[in-house]
Parts: structure tokens; C-alpha cells; sequence
């Protein structure tokens, strides 16, 4: 207690000690107050300043970062966008080599084959006129009187008769003919529909070229749109890479899933390759550690042979393998691909061997009578079952390879975006805290001159008395006015 | 880009052995002593003493370790051990190293004859030595007796033993016809072994007289 009274002046009179130490600190506040007043506005600026600077190279770093992957994005998707008009360039040289290689030999012919049956059909349509000649000899022999003379009769019934008998061999010669060119354009009908169909078949071709053609068109529009350094066409590429990146990671994730299964099948049989007492820490067998490698060589597996098909391109050394070095890896990854499976196939099995016999053991060990073990084909489903999931998985998870490539192409997108954004939001965080560090140092002062307001005003009084400085009496008093600076 | 995958596999794969070098295995097994107490009355118990020990062979897994031993006169010796086995790392092995066990145990108990005298501490020296060779992680010595320890004139036990690290578990600790008397005696004999073995260092000291409730064997405290 007495400790806590050494300031007093008067120990019996705390009020009055008070008083008076406040006084003095008064006294000394204000004699300090224009050294303290500049160390204040120096202690903000060296506060402040920095900040501010640091703002304003955040927000240059953002920008060069936004630049970069600007840069990047477009690289990105110049490449890819390459890659498809050459893809659809391929499809349309495939299907001109396959459907339209000998289309202009098959129009000649067509051409030929419809001029032939348009000419034959128009013979067909034609009715030859009678002979004029026949006709007026008829007419002519039809005026002659008989007279009654036999004779004369019996002649121009000869004639009659004679010509009735080349009319009859005339009318069947031209029926002949119209049968005969019936028969030939009959024989032309299925040609002719067959034609046709081959016409329809060239024309649905041709549509497919032109779609084709419109696919190029439109990644080409893109691929100008990029190299143009369009804002939309980064824009479009943003988007379409956080698309991918979503999918992917989903995917991944349901691939991650199936991995666990894979794990829980084999984990248990490969304690009984590689030893169930076997710790790699406290709680990690060896064995688990073992299931989760060769699940891990089975992804790999499928990674290589992805990549030997060149459906992913993650390892540009395995593209640009020569062929036939690229179809060994191929058929190498596939055959040790297809090993773990069968691997895990057994093990599948060998993981319900153990169930069982471990089963056994306990209801032995129980000496309670043995439930009812489901025999026949029912009791084999779930041994089945495991088995061939065993098999499948390996090949599911080979295709983790497409979305990995997906996730790790978009997530460079992502990730540049996100950085530019957290830079961003850093630099305004320090633009405000330095704003809030000069407003500080300004308020400061302000609190500052509160403490001595007694000698501050007691100075304006003296001044005023004075009358020296007029102007200086009517100023109100500025706690920021720099001008009260030593510096 | 394929060099550089191909080493950081190769990384992997060292770092993954040289980490399966530095653990020991046995450090994570766990090995269990049962001492069978066949003096007097208590003979007649034995019968539960297979409830135990198939509990025991149904709980432990592969590579880990067993022995039964019974309690007579003098329990300080090797001949006293009924059946030890060191469970094979293969699951299936193991399963048939445990029918064997069982069946031996099994054997012992339908013949066994009661002792004159009983050495429980004599067992639990025994029992510390196999647990020590074992190099086990996890060592517990199971007491299936009354606890109540009879000597001959001739046998000396009254000096310090050491069961350092080791758990101690009386199951089955059945009162005698004095405790009903005085429930204080039992109580004192409990109270008094818990003291001795936990003076010899032992980390744990539990009884287990349901024997409804024998996962409380492996049960942490």
C-alpha cells in the first residue's frame, strides 16, 4: 500500500497529489509536444509508407501474375485448339479418302448410266407413226371399184390379206420392240435405285464433310480469337478450365473411392504374402503398406499405357517414342496390367479362404454349435463377386490417368487464379491497414493535444494578449499541421 | 519430365524400405503368460482356464506370442510351461499353430492334478523370463488363481522380483472360505499383490472375476 502511495505529494491528500502530478505532466507534455507531435507523424509514415508500398507492389505482382497466366491460358489453349482442328482436319481427310475417293469416277459414271436410261426411256415413250406410203397405197387400193369383176376382187383381197399380214408383222415387231426396251429399262430399275442410294449415301457424306468443315470453322474462329488475345477468349478458356478441374476432381475422387476397395480386398491376403506381423510405424503393417503399392503400380500401370496410346500426353518422352517402341510399352503395360489383376483376382479369393477359416477358428474356439454355413452357388456369389471386382478395379483405375491429366492441366489454371486473387486481396488488405495507420497516427495527435489542452489554451490567451501574431489568433488549433514539424 | 517421375518412385520405394528397416516388428506383437493355478481346491477350477486361453488364441493375431504354465509347488521352472507358441506371420499358419494350441491346452487341463502347495511368485519369475525373450512390445502375465500363495518351509520367495513393464491380470480370483468369513482377507491379498507387483515395476495391476468380461484383459485402464 505504501508502495502503491509513493507518487503522492501530500500522502494525506491523494486529490491534490493527483492534481499536481497531472499538472506536471501537463507542463511536460507540452514541452515535448513538438518533438512528440513529429515522432508521431514519423512513427506513421514508418508505418504507413511501407504498407502502402506493399500494396502497390502486390498489386503489380498480381498483374504480372495475371499476365503470366494469361500467357499460359492462351498457350494452353492455342495448343489445344490446335490439336482439334488438326483431329478434325484428320477426320475429314479419313472420311474424303474412305467415302469421296473415287466420287467424280462415280458421277462420270452415274451421269453416263442416267443419260443411257433417260435416252432408252425416252425410245420406249416413242410410238412410230405408220408408214405414209403404207397408208395411201391402202387408201389407193381401197378406191379401186371391183366392179364386180372376181378377178379384181380376188386381187385386192390378196392384197388386203397380204397387207393385213404385214400390218399384223409390223404391229408385232413394234410390240417386240416396246416388250424388248420394257424389258431393258425393267432391267434398269434396280440400277436405277441402287443409284439412287448411292447418290443419298454421297449426299449424307458430303453433309457430314460439310458439318466437319463447320467444326473447323468454329475451333478456328477460337484459335484466332486466342491468338488474337482476345479478353472473351481468356475468359472462355478460364471458365472451361475450372469446368475441368470440378469434373476432374470429382472423378478422382469417386477413382479414389474405388481405390479403397481395391485396398480393403487386398490389404488382409497380403498379410499372408508378406507377413501379418510386420509394422513399417505403430499402427502401419507392412502388409496394408504393400496393398496400397501395388495398387499405386496398377495406376502407374495404367497411366503408361495411357500414355503409350496417347490418349493422355503427361510424359511428352513416352509421345514422342517412335512407334514401334510405343506399341512394346504398350503391350508390356497391358500384360503387367492385366498380372496385377490377376493377382488381385487370387487374392480376392484368398482374402475369403481367410474369412472363413478365421470363422472356423472362433466357432471352434467358442465351442458353440456351429451356425449353418451357407452352401451351393449362393454361398460362391460373394467369392465371385470379390474376384472379379478384384480383376476390374485395376482396369477402372488405369483410367484415372484422363482425369489426372484434366486435374493437373486445369488445376495450373486454378491455382494461378486463386494466387492472383489472394495477392490481390493481400494488397488491399495492406492499402488498408496503412490508410488505417496514417488515420491512427492523425488521431493520435489529435489525443495528443486533448491531454495539454490547458497550456495549449493558455498559450492562446497569451498570444491573443500579446497581439503579435493576429492571424495566428484566429487559427484554430491543427494537430496535423506539418508545419509544427522539426523535420 | 520421365526421369525425374521415374526417380521420385524410386525415392519412394527407398525411403519405404529404409522406413521398414528401422522399425522392429516385434516391438508392435504381443505376448501373453498364463499361469493356471492347479494347487488344492482350485484344481477344480481349470475347466474355465480353457475359456481363457481360447479367448486368448480367438484375440491375439499373427506374431504374436502365447504360453500357458501351471502354478503347483515350485513354479520356477521350464517344465512347468503346459504350451508356448509364437504365432507364424501368416494368417493361416498361425490359424493352425492355434488349433494346435488348443488342443494341447485342452489336453493338460482334462488331466490335471492338484499340487500340495502354491508358488505364484515363483510363476510370475518364470513368466517375466519368457515375456523378456519374446522381445515382445506388449507383455502381460494372466494369473488364473486365488492369489492366495502357500509355500513350503524349504522354498524362498520373499525377495524382490522384477515384471518391469509388464501387466499383471488376476482373472478368476475366487474367495476363499476364510474371506466369507472375513471379506477383509481377500481384500488384504488383493491389496498385497497389487503392492508386490507394482514394486516390481509392473505397469499395470487389474482383476478380472467376470469372466463374461474378458476383453477387459487388453483393455487399457
Amino acid at each position: 500500500m505504501t508502495e502503491m502511495n509513493n507518487w503522492m505529494v501530500w500522502p494525506d491528500n491523494s486529490v491534490l497529489s493527483m492534481l499536481v502530478v497531472l499538472l506536471v505532466a501537463m507542463i511536460l507534455l507540452y514541452a515535448a509536444r513538438v518533438p512528440m507531435h513529429g515522432l508521431i507523424r514519423v512513427a506513421g509514415h514508418a508505418l504507413g509508407g511501407p504498407m502502402r508500398l506493399g500494396a502497390r507492389w502486390l498489386a503489380t505482382v498480381a498483374q504480372e501474375m495475371k499476365q503470366r497466366n494469361k500467357e499460359v491460358l492462351l498457350a494452353q489453349g492455342r495448343r489445344e485448339t490446335g490439336q482439334r482442328v488438326e483431329r478434325e482436319f484428320e477426320r475429314i481427310s479419313i472420311l474424303v479418302k474412305r467415302d469421296l475417293h473415287g466420287y467424280p469416277t462415280l458421277q462420270r459414271k452415274l451421269l453416263e448410266e442416267i443419260t443411257r436410261v433417260e435416252e432408252d426411256y425416252q425410245k420406249c415413250g416413242e410410238v412410230p407413226p405408220p408408214p405414209p406410203d403404207w397408208v395411201e397405197a391402202v387408201a389407193a387400193v381401197a378406191q379401186i371399184k371391183t366392179g364386180g369383176g372376181e378377178v379384181v376382187q380376188k386381187i385386192l383381197e390378196e392384197i388386203r390379206d397380204s397387207i393385213e399380214r404385214i400390218h399384223d408383222k409390223a404391229i408385232a415387231e413394234f410390240r417386240r420392240g416396246y416388250h424388248t426396251r420394257h424389258g431393258i429399262l425393267e432391267g434398269f430399275m434396280p440400277y436405277w435405285r441402287s443409284l439412287d442410294k448411292t447418290m443419298k449415301q454421297v449426299d449424307t457424306k458430303m453433309v457430314d464433310v460439310q458439318e466437319s468443315a463447320t467444326a473447323v470453322d468454329a475451333q478456328m474462329e477460337k484459335y484466332q480469337q486466342i491468338v488474337a488475345r482476345t479478353d472473351v477468349a481468356e475468359s472462355t478458356l478460364a471458365n472451361s478450365s475450372f469446368t475441368q478441374f470440378t469434373i476432374s476432381l470429382v472423378v478422382l475422387w469417386i477413382a479414389l473411392g474405388g481405390a479403397f476397395i481395391n485396398f480393403k480386398l487386398i490389404a488382409l491376403p497380403m498379410s499372408e504374402m508378406v507377413g501379418a506381423g510386420d509394422y513399417i510405424t505403430a499402427s502401419l503393417r507392412t502388409s496394408e503398406v504393400a496393398a496400397l503399392i501395388i495398387i499405386l503400380l496398377e495406376a502407374s500401370m495404367g497411366l503408361f499405357l495411357m500414355e503409350s496410346l496417347r490418349i493422355t500426353h503427361l510424359f511428352p518422352r513416352i509421345s514422342n517414342l517412335n512407334d514401334r517402341t510405343r506399341r512394346r510399352m504398350v503391350w508390356i503395360s497391358l500384360v503387367l496390367l492385366v498380372t496385377l489383376a490377376g493377382i488381385e483376382a487370387a487374392l480376392a479369393l484368398m482374402r475369403d479362404m481367410l474369412i472363413a477359416d478365421k470363422q472356423a477358428l472362433l466357432q471352434s474356439l467358442v465351442t458353440a454349435p456351429a451356425a449353418a454355413s451357407g452352401e451351393g452357388w449362393i454361398a460362391r456369389i460373394p467369392t465371385a463377386g470379390q474376384m472379379i471386382l478384384g480383376f476390374i478395379l485395376p482396369f477402372a483405375l488405369a483410367f484415372v490417368a484422363i482425369p489426372l491429366e484434366s486435374f493437373i492441366h486445369s488445376s495450373r489454371t486454378v491455382c494461378g487464379v486463386l494466387a492472383v486473387d489472394f495477392v490481390h486481396v493481400l494488397g488491399f488488405v495492406l492499402r488498408v491497414l496503412g490508410i488505417l495507420v496514417r488515420l491512427a497516427s492523425r488521431a493520435l495527435l489529435h489525443v495528443y493535444d486533448l491531454l495539454i489542452v490547458l497550456p495549449l489554451v493558455a498559450e492562446q490567451l497569451v498570444k491573443s494578449a500579446r497581439g503579435r501574431e493576429p492571424s495566428v489568433k484566429a487559427s484554430p488549433l491543427d494537430a496535423t499541421d506539418k508545419s509544427a514539424s522539426p523535420f | 519430365m520421365f526421369n525425374r517421375a521415374f526417380l521420385a518412385a524410386i525415392l519412394i520405394a527407398g525411403l519405404t524400405a529404409a522406413a521398414a528397416g528401422c522399425v522392429d516388428s516385434r516391438s508392435q506383437a504381443h505376448a501373453v503368460y498364463v499361469l493356471v493355478d492347479t494347487s488344492g481346491t482350485y484344481a477344480n477350477e481349470s475347466g474355465k482356464a480353457q475359456l481363457i486361453v481360447n479367448y486368448l488364441l480367438g484375440t491375439l493375431q499373427a506374431g504374436d506370442s502365447l504360453a500357458v504354465a501351471r502354478v503347483k509347488s515350485r513354479s520356477f521352472s521350464e517344465k512347468d510351461v503346459v504350451a508356448k507358441v509364437t504365432f507364424d506371420a501368416r494368417p493361416t499358419q498361425a490359424n493352425a499353430q492355434k488349433r494346435a494350441f488348443r488342443d494341447q491346452v485342452g489336453a493338460f487341463l482334462r488331466t490335471v492334478q492338484g499340487s500340495a502347495y502354491t508358488d505364484i511368485t515363483g510363476g510370475l519369475i518364470q513368466g517375466a523370463e519368457f515375456l523378456n525373450e519374446t522381445g515382445a512390445g506388449r507383455k502381460t502375465i494372466l494369473i488364473f488363481s486365488d492369489m492366495q500363495e502357500d509355500l513350503d518351509k524349504v522354498t524362498v520367495r520373499n525377495f524382490p522380483i522384477s515384471l518391469k513393464n509388464i501387466r499383471v491380470v488376476a482373472v478368476n480370483v475366487t474367495k476363499l472360505n476364510t474371506d466369507n468369513i472375513d471379506p477383509r482377507r481377500y481384500l488384504g491379498r488383493l491389496e498385497a499383490w497389487q503392492k508386490r507387483v507394482e514394486a516390481a515395476g509392473a505397469s499395470e495391476w487389474k482383476v478380472i472375476n467376470d469372466l463374461e468380461r474378458l476383453d477387459a484383459i487388453f483393455a487399457k485402464s
